[in-house]
């Protein structure tokens, strides 16, 4: 039974591992605005890595050592892949490459953007001090 | 590659080029990429793409050990990924 349809169910996780891994790299390649293209890796690359790593684990079986490892970094890579793409969506913000959000209703601006008391402190020395040094 | 249909090694060619074709597209955007946040998602996206790759290799050639290093690469690339748009944000990596 696993002999037969092993290799086959293998190809068909290969393929759709590529196909997704394609589109991941075209939509990084040919989009227009730097918060758009953080959408295409971020998400369609990593099934695209979890399908391939899926293949590894069906291949696995059907050579005859079973190993459950695969699981291991599908799960890491789908845990951090998230993070990262928050951590890049962090960075456009900041450098302004997008359009900015909308004020909140309430506070005065979002927690991105918020100075910590410590460096706010700093900021007013700085500003303080600039018409002495002149 | 040992023992394989015909069709499955045909397959896992395809998929070697089309894995491939991504890698030099995100390496292209590394060069083009019109600012930092461009570079840092195209470098994940390498990193991301490396791991598929040696994890294709394993399927090739039926081998278990290529296990650690993708796990290794995938571990390192995360933190390389945060550690850089850390500096971009904060000026500085560890405070």
């Amino acid at each position: 039974m696993m002999e037969t349809i092993g290799p086959a169910l293998v190809a068909i996780c290969l393929l759709i591992g590529a196909i997704f891994t394609l589109v991941a790299g075209i939509g990084l390649l040919k989009l227009n605005d730097s918060m758009t293209r953080l959408h295409a890796p971020t998400k369609v690359g990593t099934v695209g890595v979890g399908a391939m790593l899926l293949a590894s684990m069906i291949h696995s079986f059907v050579l005859g050592h079973e190993s459950y490892h695969e699981l291991l970094i599908m799960a890491f890579l789908f845990v951090t892949a998230p993070i990262s793409a928050n951590f890049i969506a962090k960075v456009q913000l900041h450098k302004r490459n997008c359009d900015a959000p909308p004020l909140p209703p309430r506070d005065d601006t979002w927690s991105t953007y918020d100075v910590p008391e410590f460096d706010r402190h700093h900021e007013e020395l700085e500003e303080f001090s600039e018409p002495k040094a002149n | 590659m040992s023992e394989m249909p015909a069709f499955l090694e045909y397959t896992l060619i395809f998929t070697f080029v089309v894995v491939a074709l991504s890698q030099i597209m995100a390496m292209i955007r590394l060069v083009i990429g019109p600012d930092t946040g461009d570079r840092i998602l195209a470098l994940d996206t390498m990193v991301v793409n490396a791991i598929g790759l040696i994890v294709l290799l394993g399927i090739a050639q039926g081998i278990q050990i290529y296990f650690e290093v993708s796990l290794i690469i995938a571990m390192l690339g995360f933190v390389s990924t945060v550690a850089y748009a850390r500096f971009v944000l904060r000026g500085d990596i560890i405070e």
